[in-house]
């Protein structure tokens, strides 16, 4: 056989079909020859479906069996067992978020700032603490529920009320804020650091005027994700803030969030459709949440 | 000059300060929980308490084991992890080797939605649909009533499902292309080379995406007090009920006192002991993967 | 001598995207000889390379025309691809060792052929490490991790795990381009021995590994082939102005 030893260059090539495009049919011949590995493709196919559907199943089941029960009295001023108004329980979970993001958020935020702009890599103190905010992260809410009961309610004798509540969720929330924010910094290059020090700004300037704005969406998506673990807490609030169905005149007054007025109304069984319909806003509220953090997030990677 | 120099020394110590905050507040919830526990123990004894059978708090005398809890904890986080963890595996596979780009944008978002719903949401659901559903198909045969470990260890299986696909993405995907096309080029079809070659070079981060699965399911409460009946007695088959070390605590301690109450607290730090030995072990593991 | 035809490439054309990597490539690489890609990077050799046992299937965006064949049958009609990489093997630039033992990373191609027998298993690897020139350096610890073998040493396990599965057709993409020059010559020699049995092309970006070790040698620009030839005719003589420029190193 002769050798085509020339390169290339041979003109007038018709267009041609593209060869490496593998068909359906091909697909399947090709499943059909190696039986285990389509059989694994299955698996992994329908696992994946599982995971979609059962999303879609829980918010379709959700949704419409709440929408109806979605009237006006549900937003009523005051609760009374006539009405099941969820308002009061609003309020007091945007108090409760409103209050742990104050202690929770600049806490949270510096204490990144310390690790990410001044603490030597590696040193004792960032084990120590890195130690510390995964320790935390992986306290399940009822020991969180636990300890501000404790503390909080018992040794500093403030009760049931809403400063023990939320400062309980404030420390539960302390590591997704940190760890937020620490990612946020490290993703602002070194060169503008570089450039505000070379300007002679000192450490501090640098840090607050150019690092953590670059930084803000990104702690911005942290602090919106704890906003969403707030406001679908129950088992750290059920003993720290209690039940009662009110707007809390003060801080020291019991109130209860969404998530525990549905606890509540769930366990007592006869307000279905209204736990139903809280089940929608509780939904609603974090999903929205969840798009608004993936935004904020967004920003933050397109610079 | 000088003051400039003060500001920066003192902002700096306030910084430390704030990451402080994390210590102390786990030196602070280390302290309480398991002081408060000492005179429960004393009282009963660590031994009674933990391998006691019954738990009869409100009998004269009283007696106070937990080992049914324990037990109810373990069977039902045992459960989830057998749902859980191949679900979420082959989701978190499909995710990284098998998605098409556009699907991924809108799928790894549905993964996260999925840890966004509250626990009190995924436990009302279990009671209206899960409950039912498990009652209608195997009472008729096992007895019970659809509140059962079966029904709870499918609920946390669904809950723990974001934790598992999360991490586990994560691991496969850090692991080098180059192994995947090694066993390509050596005749391997998609499936076998995901599954042969990358799945085993992830080994370790899959495993901690289990290990924290299982402190999901062991620490999560309100799900698993509306599906699992919370009868406090020794596990009788999986289509009865149980009553987990969560449950027990939020069951009882807003009526519970003295000794009963300690009881209560002592369960709540034999259940952060277990969450403790937990996070040691993904911390170990993470430390391996690198 | 006339050499039979082991590989056809007619026509071929390749684009990642509006990106055209591959123009009109003809060539013939002729059995049980070493066929050696040179150029610039970036001038499509290695995609060429991965065209002959289909990895650029796996590439986004990547599309094909033109014809590949491998002993006269079309590689991409008809033809699976798990059976063509069995045929084709293929040696990548970093060594890739899977993180298992030794015996289980040449086991790992017969296991995915389907031979389950232990025996059979051990008889295989025994051989393929043999041939790869590595067996007296690991018949001792076979049961131990092929990560903590040296880089060289690595490569030449990732060679015998490619025989192992009995290809007719080696392809290897820069295969000592992370290496030290002891092993990377100890490599070269391998490839002589290998040549008796296989035929190799190899992607290399030093010219003077073209000249050590192959028979033939095609020049690529900018997704064309230039000038293809016998390696000493292409080196002392070349036809191209482009080529002579890229040789004597008067090249961009």
């Amino acid at each position: 056989m002769e050798l085509k030893e020339k390169g290339g260059q041979r003109a007038g090539g018709a267009p041609a079909r593209p060869i490496n495009r593998t068909g359906a049919f091909a697909r399947l011949r090709s499943a059909l020859r190696h039986p285990g590995s389509f059989l694994v493709l299955v698996l992994v196919l329908a696992a994946a479906l599982f995971t979609v559907s059962m999303l879609l199943f829980i918010i379709w089941h959700i949704v419409s069996n709440g929408i109806a029960f979605l009237k006006p009295s549900l937003f009523e001023f005051t609760y009374n067992s006539i009405n099941v108004s969820l308002f009061p329980a609003l309020v007091t979970t945007f108090y409760a978020t409103a209050l742990a993001l104050a202690v929770s958020a600049p806490v949270g935020i510096l204490c990144a700032v310390y690790l990410v702009e001044y603490a030597k890599r590696g040193s004792r103190a960032v084990e120590a603490v890195r130690l510390a905010t995964e320790t935390l992260s992986g306290i399940p809410s009822i020991v969180y529920g636990l300890f501000g009961m404790l503390f909080f309610v018992t040794a500093l004798g403030w009760g049931y009320s809403l400063l023990a509540g939320t400062l309980t969720l404030s420390i539960m929330i302390l590591p997704l804020i940190v760890r937020s924010t620490e990612e946020a910094l490290l993703s602002v290059p070194d060169s503008y650091r570089e450039a505000s020090f070379g300007l002679g700004a000192g450490r501090l300037r640098t840090v607050f005027a150019i690092v953590l704005p670059s930084a803000a969406p990104g702690i911005l998506a942290g602090v919106i994700l704890s906003i969403g673990r707030i406001v679908g807490e129950t088992a750290a609030l059920i003993y720290t803030a209690g039940t009662v169905a009110q707007i809390p005149p003060d801080v020291f007054a019991s109130g209860r969030t969404l998530a525990i007025h549905m606890y509540v109304l769930s366990n007592e069984g006869l307000y279905t459709g209204q736990s139903y319909a809280t089940a929608v806003v509780l939904l609603g509220v974090v999903f929205l949440l969840n798009a608004l953090s993936g935004l904020a997030a967004k920003k933050l990677t397109k610079g | 000059m000088n003051r400039h120099k003060w500001i920066e020394k003192g902002a700096e110590a306030f910084f430390f300060l704030c990451a402080l905050t994390a210590v102390l507040s786990v030196a602070l919830i280390s302290l309480f929980v398991f002081a408060n526990a000492v005179p429960a123990l004393r009282e009963i004894g660590l031994l009674e308490f933990l391998t006691g059978t019954r738990w009869k708090p409100t009998d004269v005398p009283p007696s106070f084991g937990i080992l049914p809890m324990i037990l109810g904890s373990l069977m039902v986080t045992g459960g989830a992890i057998l749902v859980g963890v191949p679900v979420g595996l082959l989701t978190a596979v499909f995710l990284a080797y098998f998605c098409p780009k556009p699907a991924y944008r809108v799928l790894k978002p549905v993964t996260e939605l999925l840890a966004g719903i509250p626990s009190i949401v995924y436990g009302f659901f279990g009671v209206m649909v899960l409950v039912p559903l498990v009652r209608d198909t195997f009472s008729a045969r096992f007895g019970g009533d659809g509140n059962s470990i079966l029904t709870a260890s499918l609920l946390l299986g669904i809950m723990i499902l974001p934790t598992v696909i999360g991490i586990s993405e994560a691991a496969i995907r850090a692991v080098p292309d180059s192994y995947y096309e090694g066993a390509l080029a050596l005749g391997a079809t998609h499936e076998r080379s995901v599954f042969c070659a990358v799945l085993p070079a992830a080994k370790s981060g899959i495993l901690a995406a289990v290990v924290l699965g299982i402190g999901r399911a062991i620490g999560e409460t309100m799900a698993v007090i509306m599906v699992a009946g919370n009868q406090a007695r020794m596990p009788k088959g999986i289509f009865k009920g149980i009553r987990t070390l969560t449950s027990n605590i939020v069951m009882e301690m807003g009526y519970a006192a003295d000794l009963h109450r300690e009881a209560l607290i002592a369960t709540g730090a034999v259940l952060f002991f277990f969450i403790l030995l937990i996070n040691l072990a993904f911390a170990v593991l993470k430390k391996k993967q690198k | 001598m006339a050499a039979e035809e082991k590989i056809g490439i007619n026509d071929l054309n390749l684009w990642y995207g509006k990106f055209q990597a591959l123009k009109n490539v003809n060539l013939s690489i002729p059995e049980k000889e070493i066929m050696a890609f040179i150029g610039p990077s970036g001038c499509g050799k290695s995609t060429l390379l991965k065209t002959l046992n289909r990895m650029n299937d796996l590439v986004d965006g990547c599309k094909i025309t033109g014809e590949v064949l491998l002993d006269g049958e079309d590689i991409y009609y008809n033809m699976d691809t798990s059976l063509l990489r069995k045929r084709v093997g293929m040696v990548f630039q970093k060594p890739n060792p899977f993180p298992m033992s030794i015996f289980d990373n040449i086991a790992f191609g017969p296991r995915t052929h389907g031979i389950r027998n232990r025996a059979d298993l051990a008889t295989i690897v025994e051989d393929s490490l043999r041939r790869a020139a590595i067996w007296d350096e690991v018949k001792d610890r076979l049961r131990s991790s092929a990560l903590g073998l040296s880089g060289g040493q690595q490569q030449r396990l990732c060679i015998a795990r490619a025989l192992s599965v009995d290809p007719d057709v080696l392809l290897m993409d820069e295969p000592t381009s992370a290496l030290d020059p002891i092993s990377t010559s100890r490599i070269e020699d391998l490839t002589q021995e290998l040549k008796k049995r296989y035929t190799i092309v190899i992607v290399t970006h030093n010219m003077q590994q073209a000249t050590r070790i192959s028979d033939r040698t095609a020049f690529f620009l900018m997704g064309e082939i230039v000038e293809c030839g016998r390696t000493e005719t292409l080196f002392s003589t070349p036809q191209d102005k482009r080529t002579e420029d890229y040789i004597t190193g008067r090249f961009g």
